[in-house]
């Protein structure tokens, strides 16, 4: 049985139509995702499984039963929010008890409760603090343990790391995972930051424009998009776009847009004289004239140099900017000077032209 | 050079600030208590000593108006927070913005108009030949004329309608301050309607409550046009008093110290009000946001 699944969820807002047609299923325990760029329909997602929005159609159950009918302060899914919403006028301990004592369970089981979360986040013994005295990150995790002593059988978040500094949020994104590994619980996780989403997930949906293009393993999305759309915005890639000249089986040759063709694998139903897009990740290239590959001239356009991320970017000939993965800058080439970039037609993937944003 | 440019700067800042405070405020109510400590033996012939007040604790009459004055205003500043609240939260939270504005505007509309002429209004609708009388008598509903002026329930009615302006508009500009996740939270985490309103919303306004109802009742236990006009001769308001010893008597000392016993007082009900309810001013009315 699924902890959470939404069946054909629809909602609209007046004429402009927020969330299309969504259908997931999450199994116990396990972190799923949903990762879209800002207003793809992800937070009204999320809040119609709160329970603060209605979807106009389709139905959403928790634990196999439809919530459809049930207030949002009935329904067993507890939400971690943007700006976390801690109640400012209590401290931490009546923060974490708030939700406890609206259950009305007894006084004397809520401090040891209280306690036992407080310990299991790693922050034992902050009860009498007020939420003004803790750390961006401290916060964090009260919010969780907030939700977390109820108990839930899905915790929402969403985006929770946006207001966080960078190096927290990649310490906050570790922690997280091993929160939700700890609690065993069901987390749905909401962001728009890919790799936010790739680091923590057991699956991802990637949503655009109200429907989901793809669930999916992080590696599948990254090794395996199924659309122009998912190949663009998780992880980096290099999109050149042309025309389908001439199809071979699932491989193509594409003529780009700026002169030259390139040879590619075709990834969708794309076919002979479509506007397709060629998607190159940066590590599938390199620099110089690989034996038997696809290259196209151009010149360095600049270095930018970030340890193992390092980057070239090189100025094709036909136009375009790409960027090629160079780990610790080996290739050796320095600023204008004339090169090509290859790669392996099978890592080249072709998708019909996503609608100009 | 600079320190004392920037030192001047702030003496200038100040002045306008400590000369209102200092002449208008100050030093007139140091008179006040000057004169109200001022017993007169005779002709031009003063001693110091605290008469007055003696005088004023025997009389019974003086006393009970006070109290009267103070518990009608406890009461008004009840009512215009009850009644202000849900008028306030509808415009800081369920209003749109657009309309926000607008519905602000129109809670400040009386005050374009003096007080004098909003209780006369009062006075056109409720008296015996007023408005509402005679309108009711035109529809067979009554068979007399009444008169609906001089009781207490017209007086608390007006002076409701005079002060609530000044609880809305604190209890607006905390409840704006409120992020409206704060309350999805409350229900998130399993509160009813009650629970959110009296865990969160409350605690949440309470500097907002606090300054409104100060400032409200403060207003109404200083106030006297709206009591004397709409409660008339028996309204038996405090301030009333005070006037007919500067005014009518002439007897300046007992209408110092009745003056100063105002002060005192009101200033007594707030110090206990904040004690009961467990508020300081320091957590709330100057809390940093």
């Amino acid at each position: 049985m699924y902890d959470l699944s939404c069946a054909g969820v629809t909602k609209r807002f007046g004429s402009f139509t927020a969330v299309r047609d969504v259908s997931l299923d999450i199994p116990p325990g396990s972190f799923f995702s949903i990762l879209g760029p800002s207003g793809c329909g992800k937070t009204t997602l999320m809040r119609m499984i709160a329970g603060f929005d209605t979807p106009s159609e389709g139905d959403i159950r928790i634990k196999g039963e439809s919530v459809l009918g049930l207030a949002p302060n009935k329904r067993n899914v507890k939400m971690v929010f943007q700006h976390l919403a801690l109640f400012p006028m209590m401290n931490v301990g009546e923060n974490i008890a708030y939700g406890l004592r609206c259950r009305g369970e007894a006084k004397s089981g809520i401090g040891e409760k209280v306690a036992r979360v407080l310990d299991r986040v790693g922050l034992p013994g902050v009860e009498d603090k007020r939420i003004d005295q803790l750390s961006g990150g401290q916060k964090q995790r009260i919010a969780i343990a907030r939700c977390m002593v109820l108990e839930p059988d899905v915790l929402l978040l969403d985006e929770p790391l946006g207001a966080l500094d960078l190096k927290l949020r990649e310490r906050m994104k570790i922690e997280l995972k091993q929160l939700q590994e700890q609690f065993e619980t069901t987390f749905l996780y909401i962001t728009h930051d890919q790799s936010e989403a790739l680091v923590m997930s057991d699956q991802v949906a990637v949503m655009n424009a109200g429907r989901f293009e793809q669930i999916g393993s992080p590696k599948a999305l990254y090794d395996d998009p199924v659309s122009g759309f998912v190949a663009g915005f998780v992880g980096d890639a290099n999109a050149l776009g042309g025309r389908v000249a001439e199809l071979r089986g699932d491989e193509a040759r594409v003529d780009l847009d700026g002169g030259g063709s390139v040879l590619g694998r075709i990834a969708d139903d794309s076919r002979k004289g479509d506007t397709v897009e060629v998607f190159l990740r940066p590590e599938a290239l390199s620099v110089g004239s690989g034996e038997g590959g696809e290259s196209l001239p151009g010149r360095v356009d600049g270095l930018l140099f970030n340890g193992a991320n390092s980057r070239v970017l090189v100025r094709l000939d036909t136009g375009p900017l790409v960027e090629v993965a160079d780990q610790g800058q080996l290739a050796g080439v320095g600023e204008g000077d004339a090169i090509s970039v290859s790669w392996s037609p099978e890592r080249a993937r072709i998708f019909s032209a996503r609608a100009a944003a | 050079m600079s320190r004392d440019a920037g030192r001047l700067s702030l003496i200038l800042l100040f002045a306008p600030f400590v000369l209102w405070i200092g002449l208008l405020i100050v030093l007139p109510q140091i008179g006040i208590g000057y004169v109200s400590l001022r017993e007169k033996v005779g002709i031009n012939e003063y001693e110091f000593g605290l008469g007055n007040y003696a005088d004023f604790a025997q009389a019974a009459v003086y006393r009970n108006t006070l109290f009267r004055t103070a518990w009608i205003s406890i009461l008004v500043t009840v009512l215009a927070l009850i009644l202000g609240f849900p008028v306030a939260y509808f415009i800081a939270k369920i209003a749109r913005d657009q309309s926000r504005a607008a519905l602000f505007l129109m809670c400040l509309i009386p005050l374009w108009v003096s007080d004098l002429v909003r209780a006369y209004g009062w006075i056109v609708l409720l008296r015996e030949t007023g408005v509402i009388s005679t309108t009711l008598v035109s529809w067979g509903i009554i068979d007399q004329p009444v008169e609906m002026l001089y009781n207490d329930i017209t007086v608390v009615i007006g002076l409701v309608y005079t002060v609530i302006l000044f609880m809305i508009v604190p209890l607006v500009s905390t409840l704006q301050g409120m992020d409206d996740a704060l309350l999805e939270a409350g229900f998130n985490l399993g509160g009813s309607r009650f629970t959110v309103f009296r865990r969160i919303v409350v605690p949440y306004a309470m500097p907002g409550i606090v300054a409104g109802c100060i400032i409200t009742f403060m207003l109404t236990a200083g106030s006297y046009l709206t009591p004397i006009l709409l409660g008339g001769k028996n309204s038996s308001w405090f301030t009333e008093q005070i006037y007919n010893q500067f005014i009518t008597r002439y007897n300046w000392e007992a209408g110092a110290t009745f003056g100063v016993l105002l002060l005192l007082f009101t200033s007594f009900v707030v110090w206990l009000g904040l004690r009961l309810t467990g508020q300081s001013l320091a957590t709330t009315v100057a809390k940093e946001t």
